[in-house]
């Protein structure tokens, strides 16, 4: 097996493969993620995408934010070679609401703010609470596994270099 | 990071091992064992230990208090000392001069400076308390994982360390690879086609 920090290192692409193709999927295939996800509403692009491009020896970093941001510098980051490295995303289900961001390189989510849980005021509340907190992070983070597990059972087959890479290919194009 | 917190950031662990039956005894001995201790008036910088999440100042493993529904809830302390460098500058240079007007020379070597530094910044430890920062972890034992509440790269690294040495368990992070590997189940040819992948190219 592969030493911990060395396979961090080796396959932190992956990460960035997964973040590149779930936005291609949210743009153009969400009936995808709808049928993965039974009690999924929507899942967005929220308001931050962070491309890297490390193609001809420099390193190139673009940032898009705001709520209203135009993504069309992004398609143009990605057709230079760039890869998602930090997607903010919006996550829906039933009346509840999710904000988060994911890490490519880590998988790390970070900044997740979860739909509304009530006021402790005992004990007893706490552990409520506590319970109820877990809940919620568990659910999101059971949607990022199954799209994950999508992407990765894709990017180990032939279908990845056959039909995925194409669709993409198309899409950054258009 | 504290789990109650308006947002939080998580990395997540998947727990190698079981440890000795009774578990939750077993938990409860390990968690007291290395529990966070106190350096106020110690000549210690750092100090790393368990503290409990609902009384982190007080930190009390006594009964099942550590348990919450079917998770193990509790949390990393860290305690640091930090001096500004402008205090250990000022109380250095006030030193410095009472031992050259002690001495009645005008330089000090290289070598008595450095004492008076080390003298210095072991007298202002004493007096500095230390900051604590505590970050939260939820341990699911029955399905080997755990989300701990942060992704600062020195917590994660501290947690890793205490945890397998008090529960003699390894932590695997879950990154791109980890998960794909251990977490999605995939057939031993794809986790061999995984192994060697290599990044692609969108661009024509």
């Amino acid at each position: 097996m592969l030493d911990i920090s060395v396979s961090y290192n080796r396959y932190k692409f992956l990460g960035n493969e997964f973040l590149t193709w779930l936005w291609y999927v949210i743009e153009n295939d969400p009936e995808r993620i709808e049928r993965s996800e039974k009690e999924l509403i929507s899942l967005e692009i929220g308001n931050r995408i962070v491309l890297e491009n490390t193609r001809k020896n420099a390193l190139e970093t673009i940032t898009i934010r705001g709520d209203d941001a135009g993504l069309e510098e992004g398609i143009l980051a990605l057709r230079k070679g760039a890869l998602v490295i930090e997607l903010n995303l919006f996550y829906k289900s039933g009346d509840q609401e999710w904000y988060f961001t994911i890490k490519g390189e880590s998988l790390n989510i970070s900044s997740l703010k979860l739909p509304h849980t009530g006021k402790i005021e005992t004990h007893k509340d706490l552990e409520g609470i506590v319970i109820e907190k877990a809940y919620l992070i568990n659910k999101v983070i059971q949607s990022i596994d199954n799209l994950f597990k999508q992407f990765i059972k894709s990017r180990v087959s032939t279908d990845w270099i056959e039909k995925v890479v194409p669709l993409i290919r198309q899409w950054i194009y258009s | 990071m504290s789990l109650l917190s308006s947002t939080v950031s998580i990395t997540r662990y998947r727990v190698e091992g079981k440890v000795e039956e009774p578990v939750l005894e077993t938990i409860a001995d390990r968690l007291k064992r290395n529990a966070i201790t106190e350096i106020d008036n110690d000549v210690s910088e750092k100090v790393v230990g368990w503290t409990c999440f609902d009384t982190p100042f007080e930190p009390d493993f006594g009964g099942s208090s550590f348990v919450i529904g079917t998770y193990i809830v509790f949390s990393l302390r860290i305690d640091k000392k930090i001096i500004p460098p402008k205090i250990i500058k000022k109380h250095y240079t006030i030193e410095m001069a009472k031992r050259l007007a002690e001495t009645g020379r005008q330089y000090l070597s290289r070598n008595e400076k450095k004492m008076i530094k080390e003298h210095v910044i072991n007298v202002l430890i004493l007096r500095i308390p230390a900051t604590p920062s505590i970050y939260d972890m939820i341990w699911d034992y029955e399905n080997s994982s755990l989300l701990f509440f942060s992704n600062l790269k020195s917590a994660n690294e501290e947690l890793e360390t205490l945890f397998s040495e008090s529960f003699n368990l390894s932590l695997i992070r879950l990154f791109p690879y980890t998960t794909a590997d251990r977490m999605m189940g995939l057939s031993d040819m794809d986790r061999d086609v995984l192994s060697k992948l290599s990044p692609i190219k969108f661009t024509e």
